[in-house]
């Protein structure tokens, strides 16, 4: 009956060292292997931007730009995060300035609660990336696999529609 | 307790229990109630620069804490601004009136030529005499709150009733550590906690050493059928639970009821009936022409915060504790730990810190109790506690399953003459400290001890099963009754709106069957029965911003009407919805006017209508908590699907503000006339009606196949 995340139940490994890219920065991790990248940033790098939502990889508060790829971060293990490029929602911004989509986050009041947007802001990055110019329903789609409880999606889709408008970064 | 916003003691609160000036050119403000998400913190900030004539930015509001007051009880009920929010604004225009009155005699010059621009205390030639930061610390507003002060005419604000940013969101945005799950203490531990698999399960045996082989776990904790464990890594944490749970064994006695025959089940519960109108009117029987017979039903509701419940507890050397928490009562949780714990009082400290998005009694109170169990096997360091998803979706207590019989005549033009109505559910109040128990589900595990069943708000307090049962409708003869069910199988609480969300589907569903079997337009039809004029306003106002009159018909398209006054006290709200529908609803829009009186920050009043509207269309279309006869079944986000971004409806929304009234709650108004709305809508896209939420495919074949 109980939903636990795999990794939690399988057989205990020592703890090793993993060099992680994270915003541009190596790091190296010391943690048991299958530990997801999601307790590695907030446990041992500090970078708390990224939210624990489920551990299942459903709901996408945990989302981090893998490689480019919006990513759940509490099903990805550390091990196969080494030699790849991690984005977390730190690193959005540019020299402490905040990115188009988080100033226009700003100028839409695009949030209640604010804990999902971690995982929202990284989906409408990599969709931006891939797609300058995408209308409302391709916004939608590509929000689809990040869940807000508050019921701020309106908001959301318009400030991702209006920081496409936005000059970069 | 959900009285709150009252449990003031005896004695007026000094001013600076509620702000503070200080000398580098900021104002303090402390408040009772908590930031959930609804940004009342801003609307507070907003209320405090107004009347204090100081700019928005020099305002810090702080969050609450037991350390120091006031102490209004829950943030709960769409109350803090009615009330928290005006006793803000006559501490903060009594502060002024002070500061201005101590200027004047200071500065030797009548009280009457003096005003305040942003601090700066100004002559009638507009020269500075003084500035309010000059008497920070002169211990000025050390002093009983007199209420001799009057605040400003609303009809001179120059911040309240305008647009504010959130003053939050920007460390939200940018991921900067904010919410209780991102402290980060010295010598900071983590505790994950093993709950039964099921309700009424006890623990019987357990092998500790699997878990404790884990070189980073410092404790495992067992009390009665209370399991958890503490270690000094998070992940490792998970790893030991997850090792705990499949070497503990339980009994699980089959306590649950039968979820297909929900209904029967409630209304063959011993109950406490509740009266909530009665209105007898003898001649109404000879006007009869017709009547109609009806029920309407509800299953469990979960709140399903996007964040499992986080808690963080440390005990001192010398048996005092500190606790954070996103609850949201933190003098309530206090008394309730000390309860629990058999301590004074006085030796709790509660601290709140933000948490994701709170919609009514969550898992918050129950994870800082968590944390404060671990906590003891491990003095002097702080350890945070956060729920499993699967935890969060079993244990949270639930919006209760309801139903709603109706009966209703009417005369031979169709208007209402006789109304009864009566409701079933579980209470929708088991805060800590119900029942004169803590309330508290560790210690329920730790004492192997029955819940009591929840209990229900005061009809004073806006009730719970009865919530919304009165409807605002000319009616002669009345006779509306709440049965709360004294058994409690599946643990219930406050869900956003309590009882509201179903009394107001059945009596807007009836009402539009009503308008249809009269021949009338179903706005034309509200208008007519409802004798006030906001009622009136905000259902003209709904319908005009749908553009109702001229609405295009399609194939499977479909529109509906509902209007509802919260807890008959509070905000007048009324939503049209357009919804696309063949064997499934698609909710496209939701026009939604509210008459909420004054209104502080009109941006996030919005913000905050078009969520609880968007949360109740997922109600209504998507959500029940499922169980077998052992177990909650519903436990992850694809066994209890909320509404997604493709599916989520486009919302706008029309505030009706009237700056000289009351301010009026507002934060659930919109979840009664949000779900009648949509089965409205449903039924003119598909010409059935659907009694049964949610309204999902399966329940539309049913009400397709008995039409």
């Amino acid at each position: 009956m109980s939903d636990s995340p795999a990794w939690a139940g399988s057989p205990l490994t020592e703890p090793e060292d993993f060099d992680i890219e994270v915003n541009g920065e190596h790091h190296v991790v010391t943690c048991r292997r299958d530990t997801p990248v999601l307790y590695a940033l907030r446990g041992d790098l500090g970078l708390k931007g990224t939210r624990f939502g489920c551990g299942l990889g459903q709901c996408g508060a945990c989302f981090v730009l893998f490689d480019g790829h919006p990513t759940p971060s509490c099903d990805l293990p550390v091990w196969a995060a080494a030699g790849h490029s991690i984005v977390t929602v730190e690193g959005l911004a540019t020299d402490g300035r905040p990115s188009r989509l988080q100033r226009a986050f700003t100028e839409e009041q695009a949030a209640q609660c604010g804990y999902c947007m971690s995982g929202i802001l990284i989906s409408a990055t990599a969709l931006l990336q891939q797609e300058p110019d995408p209308d409302e329903a391709r916004v939608r789609e590509a929000l689809d696999r990040n869940l807000c409880r508050c019921g701020s999606h309106g908001r959301v889709v318009r400030a991702v529609l209006k920081a496409a408008k936005m000059e970069t970064p | 307790m959900s009285a709150g916003g009252q449990s003031t003691s005896g004695t007026q609160p000094l001013l600076s229990a509620r702000l503070e000036i200080t000398a580098d050119g900021f104002v303090n403000v402390f408040v009772g109630k908590v930031e959930l998400g609804q940004g009342i913190l801003t609307a507070f900030a907003q209320i405090a620069a107004e009347e204090l004539d100081v700019a928005l930015d020099r305002v810090r509001v702080f969050g609450a804490t037991t350390a120091r007051g006031p102490d209004e009880g829950t943030t709960s009920g769409s109350r803090s601004v009615m009330h928290a929010g005006v006793a803000l604004r006559q501490a903060c225009a009594e502060a002024r009136a002070r500061l201005l009155e101590a200027a004047a005699s200071q500065a030797n010059v009548p009280l009457g030529v003096l005003c305040v621009r942003d601090g700066q205390i100004l002559d009638e030639h507009a020269q500075p005499r003084a500035t309010y930061w000059q008497f920070a610390g002169t211990g000025l507003l050390e002093r009983p709150a007199s209420g001799d002060a009057k605040p400003k005419y609303p009809g001179d604000y120059t911040v309240v009733g305008r647009d504010a940013a959130r003053l939050d969101l920007p460390d939200k945005f940018a991921g900067r550590p904010r919410f209780i799950q991102d402290l980060s203490m010295p010598g900071q531990l983590f505790g994950r906690v093993v709950r039964p698999p099921a309700p009424g399960a006890c623990l019987n045996a357990l092998d500790e050493l699997a878990a404790r082989s884990i070189s980073t776990v410092v404790a495992v904790v067992r009390d009665g059928s209370f399991l958890g464990v503490v270690a000094t890594r998070e992940d490792d944490a998970v790893r030991a639970a997850e090792l705990l749970r499949r070497h503990a064994s339980w009994t699980e006695p089959p306590t649950l009821p039968d979820q297909r025959a929900m209904a029967e089940h409630l209304k063959s519960q011993p109950v406490e009936d509740l009266a909530l109108a009665r209105i007898v009117d003898e001649s109404a029987h000879a006007d009869v022409a017709k009547a109609i017979e009806r029920s309407y039903r509800r299953p469990y509701v979960a709140h399903a915060s996007i964040a499992p419940g986080c808690g963080v507890a440390r005990w001192e050397g010398d048996g005092r504790l500190t606790v954070w928490t996103h609850s949201q009562g933190i003098f309530p949780l206090r008394s309730a730990i000390a309860a629990a714990c058999a301590m004074e009082e006085a030796s709790v400290v509660v601290h709140h810190v933000e948490g994701a998005g709170c919609y009514g009694h969550n898992s918050a109170d129950d994870a800082a109790f968590d944390a404060v169990l671990l906590a003891r096997a491990v003095p002097g360091r702080p350890v945070q506690v956060v729920w499993s998803r699967d935890d969060e979706f079993a244990w949270e207590p639930y919006g209760s399953a309801m139903v709603v019989d109706l009966r209703v005549e009417v005369d031979h033009r169709g208007d209402i003459v006789r109304w009864r109505h009566d409701v079933w559910g579980g209470g929708h109040h088991a805060r800590p400290g119900y029942a004169d128990i803590p309330g508290l589900l560790g210690d329920f595990e730790a004492n192997e001890a029955v819940m009591a069943p929840a209990e229900d708000p005061s009809f004073a307090n806006g009730a719970g099963n009865g919530r919304n049962a009165v409807p605002a409708y000319r009616i002669r003869d009345l006779d509306v009754n709440a049965h709360r069910t004294l058994t409690m199988p599946i643990r219930t609480s406050s869900l956003r709106a309590l009882g509201a969300t179903l009394n107001v589907f059945a009596i807007e569903s009836v009402m539009d069957e009503l308008a249809e079997a009269a021949g009338v337009d179903q706005v034309d039809y509200r208008v007519r029965q409802l004798p006030d004029e906001r009622a009136r306003a905000v259902v003209r106002a709904a319908a005009d911003l749908a553009g109702w009159v001229h609405r295009p018909a399609g194939e499977s398209l479909g529109w509906g009407i509902a209007y509802a006054r919260y807890k008959n006290s509070c905000a007048h709200c009324a939503v049209v919805a357009c919804v696309e529908a063949v064997s499934e609803v698609r909710v496209r829009q939701l026009f939604v006017a509210v008459d909420a009186g004054q209104v502080i920050n009109p941006d996030g009043l919005a913000n905050q209508i078009e969520g609880g509207a968007t949360q109740a269309a997922s109600w209504a279309v998507k959500e029940a908590v499922t169980f077998d006869r052992h177990a909650i079944t519903s436990r992850d986000w694809e066994s209890y699907p909320i509404l997604r971004f493709t599916e989520a409806p486009t919302v706008t929304v029309r505030l009706l503000p009237l700056q000289h009234e009351p301010p009026l709650g507002v934060g659930e108004c919109a979840a009664g006339p949000v779900t009648a709305a949509i089965a409205n809508a449903l039924h003119d896209a598909i010409g059935v009606r659907v009694r049964d939420l949610p309204l999902t495919p399966d329940r539309i074949d049913a009400a397709i196949r008995n039409a």
